[in-house]
């Protein structure tokens, strides 16, 4: 299980628009990079990133060779009610992870 | 995303920004036209937010902020960044609705070399605004073994 | 912010012409903003996983840090702050790493842990971050003295086919800018770092080694007397500054 920051508040307002920050760790290997001996080293990137909340996905990207190591996200949701929040991260070689938090809605 | 680095010392050359190939500005044109699906891209109401100048490209932060109200009857779809000098022109593309709150995201990129960010948004009634700025990135001095 | 301003109390304390001045200010915004903040800092990702190894045991019939010394947050407070330091077993100055690994050896018995290797950098990097916003306050040690000169006499020398000394970069050009990037002053604040350049958190002797071959001098060997005696004058030289770790450093 790779090591993630999570920035998800605890506790909210209803209806107020919340933001999430999510770090996870990962190389995020572009594919372009030749190793020592000049060879290229295989891409090992994530490719998707998905919010779920409140039964959908609230909030889903599509990262590239292009995002940094130990890719960042940062995105806004409305807060609708009480409950599970998850993460997934999925990429290359069957990466699969999903991080789930509680937010409380009053 | 490492290019071959050479040793510079005392070399105000390289803070010179080469203008981008052909082939560079029509692979990303490309790009565009097919997120846009080849509709035009009317500039404004998109605000990339990036630093103009970059000490390292490997880890650059970004923003991308739309000026929309997000309700179910004006609001964004969907976000893409795409880039003009890397190996490829996409850079992260995002999903919206009228549950998003903000059409914002935010996020750290890879630039291999100084050039152009556009930040393209599709709006729900079909519309697609966007915005390109230009982003020195200065490299490492020296070389690591 | 509140680094920023314990930073500038703790210079001015010293001397009202504290010219010093960490990394972290020749910056950008957008990369000092990076490290204020937890949830976007990659090198958090290294103090969570060394919070984890201070709790796990290396093997089942060993100790964990934890057993020994409980609670990081009090125990390992100020440590890092005043390391490099005398070994009392060995008589030689020893830096934190180098403690860890010995304590890891002798107190749990356990599997080596080799510099640079992830768990390495992660108990570093967890047991630095106790110190985190404390002054740097190397110990007031008669014993760690000559290590110390050796420190600076190496900082002073030309090294290499540029043939250049740390100090010609670091003490009469920093500010001034090489190639575009502003050329720090070489406080070790933060360590170990998360270097955008490495992608990945790594020690101040691998930040040492790339200046080393950027020079084109065959670098000191990691855990090498000489990489422990920079450190000690590079701490002393920086007495007071405050500790970041972990600092983002481009």
């Amino acid at each position: 299980m790779a090591r993630v920051l999570l920035r998800v508040p605890v506790s909210v307002e209803k209806g107020a628009v919340i933001e999430m920050r999510a770090l996870i760790q990962h190389v995020m290997e572009t594919g372009y990079r030749p190793n020592a001996e000049g060879v290229l080293q295989p891409r090992d990137i994530i490719w998707t990133f998905t919010c779920r909340y409140d039964g959908e996905a609230v909030f889903q990207a599509i990262f590239s060779p292009a995002i940094a190591a130990n890719p960042f996200i940062a995105f806004t949701t409305i807060a609708t009610q009480s409950g599970p929040i998850s993460f997934t991260w999925e990429g290359d070689n069957g990466f699969a992870q999903t991080e789930t938090r509680h937010i409380s809605v009053t | 995303m490492k290019i071959t680095r050479r040793v510079f010392l005392a070399a105000p050359g390289a803070l010179l920004m080469p203008a981008a190939t052909r082939a560079d500005q029509q692979r990303l044109a490309a790009a565009l036209r097919d997120f846009t699906g080849g509709q035009p891209m009317r500039e404004g109401r998109v605000r990339l937010d990036v630093s103009p100048l970059v000490e390292n490209g490997n880890a650059v932060p970004i923003s991308v902020v739309v000026e929309t109200p997000m309700t179910v009857t004006d609001h964004v779809r969907r976000i893409g960044v795409f880039n003009e000098r890397n190996p490829q022109p996409q850079v992260i593309s995002a999903q919206f609705g009228p549950r998003s709150g903000r059409a914002y995201l935010a996020t750290h990129i890879r630039l291999a070399t100084s050039q152009a960010l556009v930040a393209v948004a599709e709006m729900n009634d079909g519309s697609f605004w966007s915005q390109r700025v230009e982003v020195v990135v200065t490299l490492a001095a020296c070389i690591e073994g | 912010m509140k680094r920023i301003a314990l930073a500038l109390l703790m210079c001015c304390s010293i001397a009202s012409a504290d010219e010093r001045r960490s990394g972290l200010l020749d910056m950008r915004p957008e990369a000092q903003a990076m490290q204020h903040d937890d949830s976007m800092n990659p090198g958090m990702l290294w103090v969570l996983d060394g919070e984890a190894l201070w709790s796990s045991k290396p093997k089942p019939s060993a100790q964990s840090c934890a057993d020994c010394h409980g609670d990081a947050a009090s125990s390992m407070r100020g440590v890092a702050a005043r390391y490099p330091a005398l070994d009392v077993s060995s008589g030689a100055a020893i830096d934190l790493a180098g403690r860890i690994m010995q304590c890891r050896e002798a107190q749990q018995a356990g599997p080596p842990l080799a510099r640079e290797s992830h768990d390495l950098l992660a108990l570093s990097s967890f047991v630095a971050h106790q110190s985190r916003n404390l002054p740097i306050m190397p110990p007031d040690d008669a014993g760690m003295r000559a290590t110390r000169t050796l420190g600076r006499a190496i900082y002073m020398t030309r090294l290499g086919q540029l043939d250049l000394s740390c100090a010609q970069c670091h003490d009469d050009q920093s500010g001034r800018r090489l190639a575009g990037s502003i050329i720090p002053q070489g406080h070790p604040t933060g360590y170990p770092i998360y270097r955008l350049e490495w992608q990945a958190a790594g020690s101040l002797q691998r930040r040492l080694r790339g200046c080393m071959v950027g020079v084109r001098a065959e670098p000191f060997a990691y855990g090498s007397a000489e990489f422990i005696a920079i450190e000690a004058y590079l701490m002393e030289r920086a007495r007071g500054m405050v500790l970041e770790t972990p600092a983002i450093r481009p």
